[in-house]
Formats: structure tokens, sequence, C-alpha cells
């Protein structure tokens, strides 16, 4: 196959700049490897390794500075069929440390190369996450505190399935490449390089003292045992081909008329494991067989069984507004932190707000129509207080009736939970 | 007639599938977090991509990279992923990358209360980018809208190849209401446009007469450039005043010479009416409240909800404040849009509604303020 060498575009670094020969070995094993401009992509982070996108005739994505994976990985679950590679400096990877992490507990089918220079080139010399501590850079003393990453150690422990290091002077660089390319999984390859232009002006590194270097860290070349596992793009295939088609939107006919054809706004106070949201939600689910419109807003803790639960429900003849609740028609008060909550309502309500209590919570002096129910002596547990209320505001005939409440729960359980719902309706008593 | 139970936010994620959105990736924040789980649900059974990023960065960030490869994409967030996706929203809007962006936002600032709803981020969507070129802000008022405006983004974040942004509220996303989705008349739905077959592709060439240049996949035969770098026809770099100018120019104007196409919103016009209740978002319930108790009481007002917050609809405003002596802008945060309606109409009275506490703004607040002429 022929080069993928943009002839209008030769590349450009500085004199001696590594970086020209990584791309003389890229360009190598797309040649090697029959790649076409097209099958290819090259997504390309920013500073001197961001510009190989440009000096390649292959589908480019030159983004911002770290986040190379993040547009690669979105790429790649598009189009699983292109060779993606990621370019990227040693300073792109430390902003983009996050997504690098991800990247290798993914394992998604992408080959990225870390055009390891030490610092931030491009814009001169400043230290970056593999900048050794005694190195004398362009940020001045700030490195000396800090200690460089291994690439290769961190993206093993961060699951990466292929590590390898290189230098840029190997002459095996382009089957290096190849290896990581072939692999079917995230591949990384950390290879080091000189830079001229910023960071051997002020130290002391060459390929020989590259290779000392390198020979001196524990091995890295190719795939990793322990992490070796599916490809991420076809294990989420091949997960995603399992899940069920979402069951349709539940649709419910208006079949009943309802009590009253006014705005009616009804409050439930209570706890967290009261099933109050739930109630909610079976109230709306009422007030649509008769054909109302229906809001509901809720308000709880983020605790879960622990802390107030709120739910503020209308239901209305017409379309519904503002849909907060000022003076509500009803309000269930069925525990203490939830009253409390809400203790600033109390005081503006008239006689024509009905209350319908658990007997033991104590309320706000207030001139609203109260009813006590004693759930404890009936029998009726915390989490079905809520349900109850319910059915205690349909033997009234209070804004929804018996049958609509029993047509609601029809449609929002099913066998045992539904004939006990169902009875725990059919027995609570109104002892007002 | 059958109702279904639905929040504003899964009548989102309905609305966009409808419109042909196959990519999501999202990330857990309050209240946007429901979005994600219907996306979850939906999306994987139908073909399509649903992804955790491993933050709010790389949930755009691969949107970006799931659209530049063909797929129509969607991510959601609140205030605090709002400012994480500035500069892919700068990129997203520099190189022409169509997605919806869904703020569900929340009392700001920052982390503020994860739970109670706002709409303090509207002047950070518009002004959010670096280079502040516009976008466009569509806000829904109830869960038809959340559905019915996230077909619409769809539509024209394919067309104009941009971001289009669904300013939502928690109050509508997280709270239920009763739907007919199928009586809702549904747009058709647009796809982008792809360049004569044969021909030599340059990535942002504009076809004659156009304002947006035609649209190929990353991998398609003909190859593809996309890059964040002010860049010329071609999609590589360039320093050329000229090209540069006219590049940008052309980004500001295919979305100000065509808003009027778009201008969403709901007027009810009163004569003699002297006031007009302006406003947008989950408060609009409430000013449609006010503004049917005013004209039983023979204190007549006209109102006017606007659904397209940018580019800023100045023809649609001026014309339905012609009448007016007064405005009455009301908003959910301490006076953002105010401002261009100050902007837009120097001569009137422009009056200010503002609250910011977490809470609704109550029709009796609206009406304190309308009646105080």
């Amino acid at each position: 196959m022929p080069s993928l060498l943009n002839t209008s575009r030769p590349p450009v670094f500085c004199p001696g700049c590594a970086h020209d020969r990584i791309l003389h070995a890229l360009d190598k094993t797309f040649q090697n490897m029959g790649l076409a401009g097209h099958q290819t992509v090259i997504v390309s982070d920013i500073g001197c390794s961001g510009l190989f996108d440009t000096f390649f005739h292959t589908h480019a994505l030159h983004g911002l500075h770290g986040r190379a994976l993040t547009y690669a990985t979105g790429l790649k679950m598009a189009r699983p069929e292109l060779q993606v590679i990621v370019t990227m400096g040693d300073g792109g990877l430390g902003i983009g440390g996050a997504h690098l992490l991800a990247a290798c507990r993914r394992n998604l089918d992408i080959t990225l190369l870390i055009l390891n220079n030490f610092n931030f080139g491009m814009t001169g010399g400043q230290f970056s996450a593999t900048t050794p501590a005694e190195a004398q850079v362009g940020s001045d003393f700030l490195n000396r505190m800090e200690k460089p990453l291994d690439i290769c150690r961190v993206t093993s422990s961060a699951g990466a399935a292929y590590v390898a290091r290189s230098s840029a002077y190997q002459k095996d660089l382009a089957q290096k490449i190849e290896s990581a390319f072939r692999f079917d999984g995230f591949a990384v390859l950390d290879i080091w390089g000189v830079c001229p232009g910023r960071y051997t002006k002020r130290n002391r590194l060459t390929p020989q003292t590259i290779d000392k270097s390198l020979a001196k860290l524990p091995p890295a070349d190719g795939p990793v045992d322990a992490n070796t596992r599916k490809e991420y793009g076809r294990h989420y295939r091949e997960l995603a081909a399992d899940c069920k088609q979402a069951a349709p939107l539940l649709k419910i006919e208006a079949i009943f008329d309802p009590p009253d054809s006014v705005r009616q706004e009804v409050i439930l106070l209570g706890n967290a494991g009261q099933r109050i949201i739930t109630a909610g939600e079976i109230l709306c689910l009422a007030g649509l067989t008769a054909g109302l419109r229906v809001t509901q807003k809720n308000e709880y803790n983020i605790t879960v069984m622990r802390g107030h639960s709120i739910s503020e429900i209308i239901l209305s003849p017409h379309e519904i507004g503002y849909t907060g609740i000022e003076r509500p028609t009803v309000i269930l008060a069925l525990s203490q932190e939830g009253v409390d909550r809400r203790v600033r309502i109390f005081n503006r309500l008239d006689s024509d707000t009905m209350i319908i209590k658990g007997r033991g919570i104590d309320l706000p002096s207030c001139n609203a129509e109260i009813h006590q129910v004693d759930f404890k002596k009936q029998g009726v547990k915390a989490v079905n207080r809520a349900l109850a209320a319910l059915a205690v505001l349909a033997k009234l005939n209070k804004i929804i009736h018996i049958e609509m409440l029993q047509a609601a729960l029809e449609t929002k359980f099913k066998g045992k939970i539904l004939a006990a719902a169902l009875n725990l309706v059919r027995e609570v008593e109104i002892d007002l | 007639m059958a109702l279904s139970l639905m929040e504003g936010n899964e009548a989102i994620v309905r609305g966009a599938i409808f419109a042909g959105c196959r990519f999501f990736a999202g990330y857990p924040i309050t209240p946007a977090t429901t979005i994600f789980n219907a996306m979850l649900k939906l999306l994987p059974p139908l073909g399509g991509v649903c992804l955790q990023g491993e933050d709010e960065i790389a949930s755009i960030g691969c949107c970006l990279g799931a659209s530049m490869a063909g797929l129509k994409a969607m991510t959601a967030t609140s205030g605090p992923g709002i400012s994480l996706y500035s500069e892919n929203i700068s990129f997203a809007i520099g190189s022409e990358i169509p997605v919806v962006i869904v703020d569900v936002q929340r009392l700001g600032p920052s982390t503020g209360s994860a739970t109670r709803g706002a709409d303090g981020d509207i002047n950070f969507l518009r002004w959010g980018n670096s280079g502040g070129l516009p976008a466009v802000v569509l806000a829904p008022v109830d869960v038809k809208d959340c559905f019915l405006l996230t077909i619409q983004a769809f539509n024209l974040a394919e067309e104009l190849r941009c971001p289009v942004f669904i300013a939502s509220n928690k109050e509508i996303g997280m709270t239920r209401e009763s739907i007919d989705i199928d009586v809702i008349k549904k747009p058709e739905i647009i796809e982008r446009a792809a360049p004569p077959p044969h021909e030599p592709f340059l990535p942002f060439s504009v076809p004659s007469g156009g304002q947006v240049p035609h649209f190929l996949p990353i991998g398609d035969k003909r190859l593809v450039r996309q890059t964040s770098s002010t860049h010329g026809a071609d999609g590589y770099i360039t320093t050329d005043p000229d090209e540069i100018s006219k590049t940008l120019k052309r980004l500001k104007t295919k979305l100000l010479s065509t808003v009027d196409r778009y201008s969403f919103h709901e007027a009810h016009f009163k004569e003699n009416a002297d006031t007009l209740l302006l406003t947008y978002g989950v408060t609009a319930r409430a000013a449609l409240d006010v503004f049917k108790k005013q004209n039983k009481s023979g204190k007549p007002i006209s109102l006017l909800i606007l659904k397209t917050l940018w580019p800023v609809p100045e023809n649609l405003i001026r014309e339905k404040a012609a009448q007016a002596k007064r405005v009455v802008v009301v908003e959910m945060n301490l006076g953002q849009y105010v401002r261009e309606i100050e902007r837009i109409l120097p001569e009137k009275k422009i009056d200010f509604c503002g609250q910011m506490d977490g809470r609704l703004i109550t029709p009796s607040r609206i009406s304190e303020v309308v009646d105080h002429a």
C-alpha cells in the first residue's frame, strides 16, 4: 500500500524532534497493514502531537486538550469498523487523566500513541505528568516536588489490556505500533523521545540515555495478562442485544366521571419508606381514569428510608397551569417529619381544606376540617399508610372514588401485590 | 382520550428518540439523571448507544465524536455539568457539530441546590462559549414541550450544524404530568445534508446560496477533517484574516438570519391591553393563570411565552409588544433575559419580576407586579 502521508503538507517539526520519527513509523505501519485513509481516523490532541492528523491522508478529528480519548470513544462506538488512533503528548495525558483511566477500564478498541517527551513543548517546556523531578523546566522549581508517573504502570493498574513502552529511535517502532493496532482492545504505546526545541536545551536526554532508562524499568511489551478481557464495543453490543424492548407507554382511558369537576390540590406529607411518591402516582393514575389532567411534584431527602417525603398532586378537568400548591383541597398527614417540613402552609388553611391525619401526629393549629385515622389500631403498617389514606379519601368520595382508585391500582400493580393493595383499600375503615 | 403520566425528562428522551437520536452519553446529576436512566432503557434495544461518561467533559466529548461519525447525539446535565461542557460547546459551535444539549436547570450558583428549580443558566447557555458566537436555546414550559421542542432541537441541530440547548428546569424535568403523545402534531424529521456524490469534498465548504456546509461522517469513503482550530473550507488551520472573518460571520449569520423560522412561542393577545406579560419556562404556567384571571376580572393583559430564547426572536418580540406600553418580564432568576427585552424595546416601560429561592414564582406574585403599574 502507498504511504498515507499528505504530500501537500510535509511534516514540520523542530530539527531533531522525535515526533518526526514516530510520524514516519506510523506511516510505515499504515503501509505494512495495507490500511487506506478512509478506514482510519487520527484523533489528535493538543500540542505538537496535535499536528499529526494534518500530515496524513486519513479521516481526522482534532479537538481540545486532553479530551482526544473522549472523541475517539464516541467515534469508535458509532463506527466499530474504523481503525481509531489517538495521538497525545504527555501534557494531554496529564490534563485528560480521568479519560485515560476510563479508556483503560473500558477496553474499547482504540490505539493510544503517547508521544512522551517529558514536557509541554509547544508552550515553552513546562513540566508535565512525566517530567523527572530533577529536570530543568519552564515552570521553574515547580516540578521538583512532584513525582512523575510511569504511564505503563498507571495504565496497567487502571486495567489497560495492552501496554508497551518504546523509544522513538527503535528500529522496530513500526512493528510495535502494528502490534498495538492489531490488538483487539485498548492499546497504550508509551513512546519516549527527545524534544530538542525545549527539553534538551537544558536537560541531557539522548536516544542512548532513553534506552538505558527504559532498560531499568519493569517490562511492558504488549498484552497484560491480568487485564485480558472482551473488547468493550463488542461486549457492549452483545449485552445490548439482550436488552428487552422497553414496555410500551402506559395509556389510561378515561372511563369514569370524577366526584368533582374543579381543580383539586393534594399534599401528601410523610416519610421515606411510606411509599409517598408511589401513592402520589396512584392518585394521578386514578385521576387519569376519570380523564382528569394531573401533575405530581415530589420532594424527598437524599437518604433512602430516612427523612421526609412529600408529594404534591393537582387534578383538574382543565389544563393545569401553575403546578405549585398554595391552598390544598386535601392534606394527607402521615408523618411528623413531613408535617414539620411544610409547617408554614397550615396557618393559611381554612375550612375548605380537609386534613386526614394519622393518629399521634401533631398538627399546627389551623382552621381546616381534620379527620383522624388510627392506622396502628387497624393494623396498617407504615409502608401502607399512604395508600390507606387514599382509600379513606376514596371512601369519602373526595377527589377520587373507589372505582377510580381500584382501576389505578390495576394499572400499577399485578398479582399478589395488586391483591394485597386491593385488600388494603377494601379493609381500611374511616373511624371519623 | 387516553392519557399517560410522564415527567419532563422522559418526554425529552421520547422526543429525542422520535427525532432519530441514537447516541447518548451522560452522567448522573440531579435533576437530569432520569434522562440518562430513560435513555439507557430505551436506546440499546433500538440499536443505539447509551454511555455513562467518566465525567461531564467525557460525556459531551463522546457525543461530539459520535455526531462526527454520523449519529444524532444528545447529552444532558445541570448547572455544574453545563459549566464543564463549556469548552466542548465552543468546539461544537466553531466546528459546526450537531448535538442536542439538555440543561435541566437547578438552583445555582455552583452546586447550589440539586433538587430546587431555577432558570439561572439562561445567559450562560448563550454566552458560555469562548468566542461569544450565538447558539440556539429552546425553553419548554411543560411535558408536551419537552417532547416537541426536543424534536425541533434535533431538527435545528442537524439542519444548522450547531449545538441546540433545551433549557429545562427541575420543575419541569422532574414533574410528572398527564400527556397524550399521540395527538401531538410532530414536525418532519430533518437529516444532515450530504454533499453531491462523486465530487471532491471540502468539509467546511458552503454550497452556493447556503449558509451551512454539507456533512459527511468520519468513516465515509471521502475523507473528512474536523478540527477545533480556526479553519478554512478544507478543514486545515488557517491564518488568513479574510477567510477567518468570513467563516466566523457565517457562524453568526446562519443563526441570526434564520431565527424567524423557529421563533417558537405562545402568544395571547388582548385588545386594549397596555401590559404585556413576557416569560418563558415553567414560570409561563403561572403567567398563563394570571393572564386568565386578569382578563376575567376586566383588567386585560396580553401574554407572550417565548420558547425560543436564543437567538433572541427580536422580530417576534417587537411585533407582539407593539400595542403594549409596558412589558413585565418574569424570570426564575435575578434578571437575565430582561436585559434583551430592554435592548429590543427601548421605548417601552420594562418591569421585572424575578425570584431565585428554589420556589416557583406564584401567580399572586406576578399579579402584584402586574397590578403595580
